[in-house]
C-alpha cells in the first residue's frame, strides 16, 4: 500500500486516504457505505483515494464509472451482505480470487457444493453470520493475534462471537443421525485435537475462480514495439501482463497442511532478511506440541518480488502514480520505482535491486464443501503421497510404522514360515523313503 | 493301536474356531491399517477391526469363564517332563515315524511344550494386544486418566503384537498337521473326537 495509496485505498477502506499521513482515527473519514449500503450502486473509484465517483469518470480509458446517487443510497442503507463485503474482499490481489484461494465473486449466489453454509437455497448464511460484530468490531480469524482464542462454544450469551467452526459445531461435531453412538463418528470427533475442521471439509481450493499462485514481478515492463503486453493463460487470466510480470493459476487445487494456532508471523517491512530463497513473508506459528495448534490447509503462494542485496530488504516498490513520479506502471524502471516506493516508506534504498523467490501461506476457512465431499480416511491414512504426508509430531496410523520393526516382524514370520515348509517337506520326503523301506 | 477318545467340547471347539476367525480377520483389518496391504479400504478396515476386538473380548470373557468353571486352565500350567524328548521328537523321530513321547489325554490335552505356548500366548499377548488396543482406540482420555504415554510407542508394542500373533499362527496352522493321519489333529478340532495312537 505504502506509496500506492490512491489505488489500494480504493478496498483499504476510508475517504481521501491518500499519504502516509492518513489518522485512522478520524471517524468522519470511515466509509459507512461501502458496507451498508443494499443498493448495489455504490462504488468506489478505482484510484480515487477511497472516493465514490461524484460524477461520471472512465478508468484506464476503458470503464465507465457512473456518478454515485448518494441521497437514493443513503435512504436504503441496511444490513451488510454477501455483496457489500464482497465488493472488497472477493477481489484482493486485484481481482477476482486472486490473492485467497478460498473467496471470491461465485460465493454471491452459492450453490450447495460449493458452499454448505452459503448455499443460497440452503442455509443462506451472509458473511456476518460467522464475522459477527460488537459495535461494529468485526470478528477475523487471522489478523488479530491471536485470532481463534479459546475453543469456546457459541451460547446465547456468546453473541458476538461465532467466528470458528466450533462455536456452533462445537469440539465433538459429528453427530449420528440416527441412534446415539456410531463408532466411525467416535473417531472422527477424536480427530478435532489435532485437526482442524477445515483440513478435511476444505479438500480444495479455488473451487469458484482460478486464483494466482505464481507472481514473478521480474518479468514485468516488457513490450511488443512499444505496446502492453497481455498474454491469457488457459484459466483465463493473464499469464503475462507487461505491469504485473508472469503469473500462474490454478483452480480445485489440493491445499498444503501445517501445523497452525490461529497466528502468523510476519516479515515487516525494514526487517533485514538474507536471500536465502525463498524468503518467507507469511507463515502460520504453531508445532504438534503446542496445544492450541492444529493442522491446517493453506493456500502456498509464490512470487519474485525485487530486493535490496546490499540493506537485505525486500523493496516496497512505487507501482501507482502518474508518468514521472517513478511509479512502475507509469515509467516502467524498478530503480526509480524502488527509489520512490522505499523513500514513502521511510525505508533505505541502496540504488541496486535483485529479484528473490518469496512465499506465503494463506489460511483457508472459507469455501466449505458439503460432508459428502470431504476428505476420507485413506487420504491421510496411507502409506505415501497422504495429503498429510509432510506433517511432523504426530503417529498417523497407516502412513507411520517403525522399519524396523516392520523389518524383524516379517522376517520371524517369514523364517517360520520357510522352517515349517522344510520341515514339512521333509516329513512327507522321509515317510515316503520309510514306507519303500518296509 | 488307536484309541478314541472326546477330546474338544462343543463350547471348546466354537471358541477355538471364532476365535482363530476373529484371529485371522483382525490380521487382515490392522495390517490394512498399518498400509502393508489393501483390501477393503482404511476406514472399513479400520470400524471393521474395531467390530472385531469387540467380538473377541465377548468371546474371550466366555472363554475366560469357562476355563475357569471347568477347570480347563489347569491344562496351561507348565510342567517340565519330557520336554527334551518332545523337542528331540520334533526335530528327528518325526521323520523316521517315531512315536510322539506324549500322550494326549482328556485330563491332560496339552504336551508341555504347548502349555508353555498357549500360557504365553494367554498370559502375555492377549493381554498386552487388549491393553495397547484400548488405549489406541481411547487416546482422547488418556489425560482424563493420568495416563502419560507416547502413542507411537503403544502403536509400536500394538504391531509388535500382531507380528506375534502371525507367527504362532504359522506355526501352529503348521503343528496341526503333525497328527497321523496329517489331519487327525484338525478333525479332532473340528468334530471333538481324536483317534490318539497308544504306545
Amino acid at each position: 500500500m505504502v506509496s500506492n495509496w490512491c489505488r489500494c485505498t480504493s478496498c483499504h477502506a476510508g475517504y481521501g486516504w491518500k499519504d502516509k499521513n492518513f489518522d485512522l482515527s478520524q471517524e468522519e473519514k470511515i466509509d459507512c457505505l461501502v458496507c451498508h449500503d443494499t443498493t448495489g450502486t455504490y462504488k468506489k473509484f478505482p484510484t480515487d483515494c477511497g472516493y465514490p465517483p461524484l460524477k461520471d469518470k472512465v478508468f484506464a480509458g476503458k470503464k465507465l464509472f457512473k456518478a454515485v446517487n448518494l441521497s437514493f443510497i443513503a435512504q436504503n442503507v441496511g444490513r451488510s451482505s454477501r455483496e457489500s463485503c464482497g465488493k472488497c474482499h472477493f477481489f484482493s490481489g486485484g481481482g477476482d480470487g486472486v490473492k485467497r484461494g478460498d473467496t471470491d465473486s461465485t460465493l454471491v449466489k452459492a450453490s450447495r457444493k460449493l458452499d454448505v453454509h452459503m448455499d443460497a437455497k440452503g442455509l443462506n448464511f451472509s458473511c456476518a453470520t460467522c464475522h459477527t460484530t460488537l459495535a461494529h468490531q468485526i470478528a477475523g480469524r487471522h489478523y488479530d493475534t491471536p485470532a481463534p482464542g479459546k475453543r469456546n462454544l457459541a451460547l446465547p450469551k456468546d453473541e458476538g462471537y461465532r467466528l470458528k467452526c466450533e462455536s456452533c459445531h462445537g469440539a465433538r461435531p459429528h453427530k449420528p443421525e440416527k441412534g446415539l453412538f456410531d463408532w466411525r463418528l467416535i473417531k472422527l470427533n477424536d480427530h478435532t485435537d489435532k485437526v482442524a475442521c477445515q483440513t478435511c471439509h476444505i479438500p480444495f481450493y479455488a473451487r469458484g475462480k482460478p486464483t494466482n499462485t505464481y507472481w514473478d514481478w521480474s518479468t514485468a515492463g516488457r513490450f511488443n514495439n512499444g505496446k502492453p503486453i497481455v498474454e491469457k493463460s488457459p484459466l483465463g487470466p493473464p499469464s503475462y501482463h507487461t505491469k504485473k510480470g508472469t503469473l500462474k493459476w490454478g483452480r480445485n487445487l489440493v491445499p498444503e497442511y501445517f501445523w497452525y494456532n490461529g497466528t502468523f508471523s510476519y516479515l515487516l517491512p525494514g526487517e533485514k532478511v538474507e536471500a536465502n530463497e525463498p524468503i518467507t513473508l507469511i507463515k502460520p506459528n504453531g508445532s504438534p506440541e503446542d496445544k492450541e495448534s492444529r493442522i491446517y490447509p493453506f493456500k502456498v503462494h509464490l512470487g519474485k518480488q525485487p530486493y535490496d542485496p546490499q540493506n537485505k530488504l525486500i523493496i516496497i516498490p512505487k507501482l501507482f502514480g502518474p508518468k514521472g513520479s517513478g511509479a512502475f506502471w507509469a515509467d516502467f524502471d524498478w530503480i526509480k520505482a524502488s527509489r520512490a516506493g522505499m523513500a514513502e516508506a521511510g525505508l533505505p534504498f541502496s540504488g541496486k535491486v535483485s529479484f528473490v523467490e518469496t512465499v506465503q501461506y494463506h489460511a483457508l476457512s472459507h469455501m466449505v464443501a458439503p460432508k459428502e465431499d470431504a476428505l476420507t480416511c485413506a487420504s491421510c491414512h496411507t502409506r505415501k503421497d497422504g495429503r498429510l504426508a509432510k506433517i511432523k509430531g504426530v503417529y498417523l496410523p497407516g502412513r507411520d510404522f517403525s522399519p524396523w520393526l516392520d523389518r524383524i516382524g516379517w522376517l520371524a514370520c517369514i523364517f517360520a514360515f520357510i522352517g515349517v515348509t522344510i520341515h514339512g517337506g521333509l516329513r512327507i520326503v522321509l515317510a515316503r523313503k520309510s514306507r519303500k523301506e518296509d | 493301536m488307536k484309541e478314541r477318545l472326546y477330546l474338544y467340547t462343543r463350547f471348546e471347539r466354537f471358541w477355538h474356531w471364532t476365535q482363530a476367525l476373529l484371529i485371522i480377520f483382525l490380521l487382515l483389518t490392522g495390517f490394512e491399517m498399518h498400509g502393508t496391504i489393501s483390501i477393503w479400504g482404511y476406514e472399513k478396515a479400520y470400524i471393521w477391526h474395531v467390530y472385531a476386538g469387540f467380538a473377541l473380548i465377548v468371546l474371550t470373557a466366555f472363554g475366560i469363564f469357562w476355563h475357569f468353571t471347568t477347570g480347563a486352565w489347569q491344562h496351561y500350567v507348565p510342567v517340565k517332563e519330557k520336554i527334551s524328548q518332545i523337542i528331540h521328537y520334533y526335530t528327528r523321530g518325526i521323520f523316521y515315524g517315531e512315536p510322539h513321547p506324549f500322550e494326549k489325554r482328556p485330563d491332560q490335552k496339552l504336551n508341555p511344550l504347548q502349555r508353555v505356548a498357549y500360557l504365553f500366548l494367554k498370559v502375555i499377548l492377549f493381554p498386552l494386544q487388549l491393553l495397547t488396543a484400548f488405549l489406541l482406540l481411547f487416546y482422547e482420555w488418556w489425560p482424563h486418566l493420568g495416563i502419560n504415554l507416547n502413542l507411537q510407542q503403544v502403536a509400536l508394542y500394538h504391531t509388535a503384537g500382531a507380528f506375534a500373533f502371525l507367527f504362532f499362527l504359522i506355526v501352529h496352522v503348521y503343528l496341526s498337521t503333525t497328527g497321523k493321519p496329517w489331519y487327525s489333529h484338525l478333525k479332532g478340532m473340528f468334530l471333538g473326537w481324536e483317534e490318539i495312537e497308544k504306545n
